[in-house]
């Protein structure tokens, strides 16, 4: 077999690239399951039925979708362009210090601008931590793809130094971890019992605004031209360190916002887990979304089923934590390699199909 | 300071160790035109897969190094497969690779939480190990960063003086002159992308069996990352490559001789200095465009199929 270049990309693959992958990581899981010794009908049930049994679960998967969602948004205009930010980790954390710092400064406020300033300080930690690579890489030419991860690394030892020292929580036995925030510090419940906050309505808006800002604007047009042909940017008059900027400082701020909604939301305060890797979950929700604000919606929703599903899966199946891991894994793995058909078919190696071609004229 | 001096340079071998494995293995895989993002889960492969290879058969180190090779280059054969049979793109396949690395070892590496090897003892190279200064640092080490050496003679032997390395360098400048000479493009870039993962997985094999004896999740803690940025670093350049690891781990070892050097800084600052140091080192390498471009494999990153 061989590939053999179609002359257009198929429409048509596109969409079904990522249903394949996902039936593939089904199978392959399936497979995994059994190895582990556990009957994978009852295991895909605790997986991916079981945690939407009832509103709690719900809520949890919106819960934990709306920061993928967000921070996937914001990658995928950089994706577009060919801007590999993969340090959004760490723009989540700085938006949880600055954030987090602001709610730490006035431990006793009341104030119902208290939330607003930490979501507006979050926004610009996040932002500031995408301004690094941005300014690195048009001012020095040094890659983003390792400049924005070594400074994930960077962001999570300071979140370390300030839990395990200048923002200890001094009644906290010792344990890294800052103050519980004041109620008006966190983000108020939608509904009674449930986890599920108004920091939902963020990615909300963000959603819709992407949207727009992809289908209708020229600056997006701008923007994704610039990464794929930056000399005919700049004949038309606009500058690829534009499109740098725009990428990185974007992407930095919609993980700063989801690094506030950990903080100001579920988790309540600082401390050394305040994300399960959606910095990094978020790049294969984006390529799965296929870099559209609407297909990540979707993606994201899967994306935190998996979630859902592993927790699910080791307190009934006692499976291990890291099969989470090896489900998105495989889920982008297997991705790429359906994504070949949108550009290729397969085809019979000529000489085949010739004595193919031969054989049925002999027999007519 | 002077008595601090040899036990600091002694260990900036053995922290530079897993570094010049991985980065002498994405040296070979990026001259070749290939770009392979997927060191570090590579390397968390090969380490877990090392650490359990050397506790259930009892074999040590060694036993830990080939099964971290095995490991490794089986990684990397699936990043093959995508980038090159199915020409999926290079960064994307590369980053999953890492985050399936990072899971699969994660499992793996479950049952082993707890367990630790003896690890490697330094051995003493007759005559060489006497000279003042360098003997102590340079021939008192362990088996591991001995053979690092070795392998570093033998790539650097192969790119610059061997007809496997002119081809190699060709594939890596044009492909599609590379083929047109009759050159295998497939079969070299596979197997520079094959030897890259044995490579990463052999240096992951080395922290968890050699450089810190036991299995921690996540424990290559961004060093695949950082042997991606050596390669830019040495302008793909073996020697360079070599220096280069080698001041990356000074930087490594000083956090742990700071201490005892009267340094009072917070230790989680000093243990970003590696991830700061590789953006520092990114910066003043890259600003030069002349400097990066005269070695750039020039059809790097790119897929090559033929007869598009």
């Amino acid at each position: 077999m061989l590939l053999e270049p179609r002359a257009t990309p198929s429409r048509w693959m596109n969409y079904a690239a990522p249903l394949l992958a996902i039936l593939l990581t089904l199978g392959v899981g399936a497979l995994l399951f059994t190895a582990l010794g556990k009957d994978p009908k009852e295991a895909f049930h605790v997986f991916f039925i079981g945690p939407l049994a009832d509103a709690n679960g719900w809520s949890e998967l919106l819960l934990k979708a709306a920061p993928l969602i967000l921070i996937a948004e914001g990658l995928a205009i950089g994706f577009r362009a060919r801007i590999f930010n993969i340090g959004a980790e760490g723009q989540l954390i700085m938006g949880a210090i600055f954030g987090g710092g602001v709610a730490i400064a006035f431990p006793e406020s009341q104030s119902a601008w208290l939330l607003p300033a930490m979501v507006l300080a979050g926004a610009t930690g996040g932002a500031l931590w995408g301004a690094i690579p941005a300014l690195l890489k048009t001012r020095f030419n040094a890659e983003e793809t390792l400049t924005t991860l070594m400074l994930a690394y960077v962001a999570n030892l300071v979140l370390a130094w300030l839990v395990s020292d200048p923002w200890r929580d001094p009644g906290g036995m010792n344990f890294p971890q800052s103050v519980m925030f004041g109620d008006a510090a966190l983000f108020s419940m939608l509904f009674e019992g449930l986890r599920l906050n108004t920091s939902v309505f963020i990615t909300g808006v963000a959603v819709l605004l992407f949207w727009l800002f992809v289908s209708k604007s020229f600056l997006s047009y701008q923007v994704t031209v610039g990464g794929l042909a930056p000399q005919a940017a700049r004949y038309a008059g606009f500058p690829a360190s534009r499109t740098v900027w725009l990428s990185l400082v974007l992407s930095g701020l919609t993980a700063g916002l989801a690094g506030i909604g950990e903080v100001a939301g579920p988790v309540g305060q600082l401390n050394l887990n305040i994300s399960p890797g959606y910095g990094y979950a978020a790049i294969i929700v984006a390529w799965i979304g296929r870099l559209h604000p609407v297909g990540i919606v979707f993606s994201g929703l899967l994306m935190a089923l998996i979630y859902l599903g592993g927790e699910a899966a080791q307190m009934a199946l006692q499976t291990p934590a890291a099969i989470t891991g090896i489900f998105q894994g495989m889920l982008l793995f297997f991705l790429l390699a359906c994504d070949v058909f949108i550009d290729f078919r397969l085809r019979k190696p000529l000489e085949k199909r010739r004595a193919a071609a031969l054989a049925k004229k002999a027999i007519a | 300071m002077i008595e601090h001096l040899i036990p600091i340079l002694a260990g900036t071998l053995g922290a530079a160790t897993p570094l010049i494995y991985a980065g002498l293995g994405e040296l070979v895989a990026e001259r070749s035109g290939v770009i392979n993002l997927g060191v570090e889960g590579m390397m968390l492969i090969g380490a877990v897969a090392g650490f359990a290879a050397a506790v259930e058969t009892g074999g040590g180190a060694g036993a830990g190094f080939l099964a971290g090779a095995a490991a490794g280059t089986f990684a990397a054969l699936c990043f093959a497969v995508l980038t090159m049979s199915l020409a999926a793109n290079q960064s994307a396949a590369g980053l999953a690779l890492t985050i399936f690395g990072i899971g699969l070892s994660a499992f793996i590496g479950q049952h082993y939480v707890s367990h630790s090897l003896p690890g490697l003892k330094p051995v003493a190279l007759p005559l060489l190990s006497s000279i003042p200064l360098l003997g102590p640092v340079f021939f008192t080490q362990d088996m591991g960063v001995y053979l690092s050496f070795v392998f570093f003679g033998i790539v650097w032997w192969v790119l610059a003086k061997t007809k496997l390395g002119l081809m190699l360098r060709a594939v890596g400048e044009s492909p599609e002159s590379a083929h047109a000479l009759g050159f295998p493009v497939f079969a070299i870039r596979y197997g520079a992308v094959l030897f890259g993962g044995a490579m990463a997985g052999i240096a992951g094999a080395y922290l968890s069996t050699v450089y810190t004896p036991m299995w921690v999740q996540n424990m290559s803690a961004g060093r695949g990352w950082i042997a991606v940025a050596l390669v830019v670093f040495a302008t793909w350049r073996p020697g360079r490559l070599l220096l280069g690891a080698w001041l990356f781990g000074g930087v490594t070892i000083l956090q742990f001789h700071a201490q005892a050097l009267g340094v009072r800084v917070p230790s989680q600052l000093l243990s970003a200095l590696p991830y700061i140091a590789t953006i520092v080192v990114l910066v003043l390498i890259s600003r030069d465009r002349k400097l990066l471009q005269l070695n750039l494999p020039a059809s790097l990153g790119k897929s090559f199929v033929p007869g598009r």
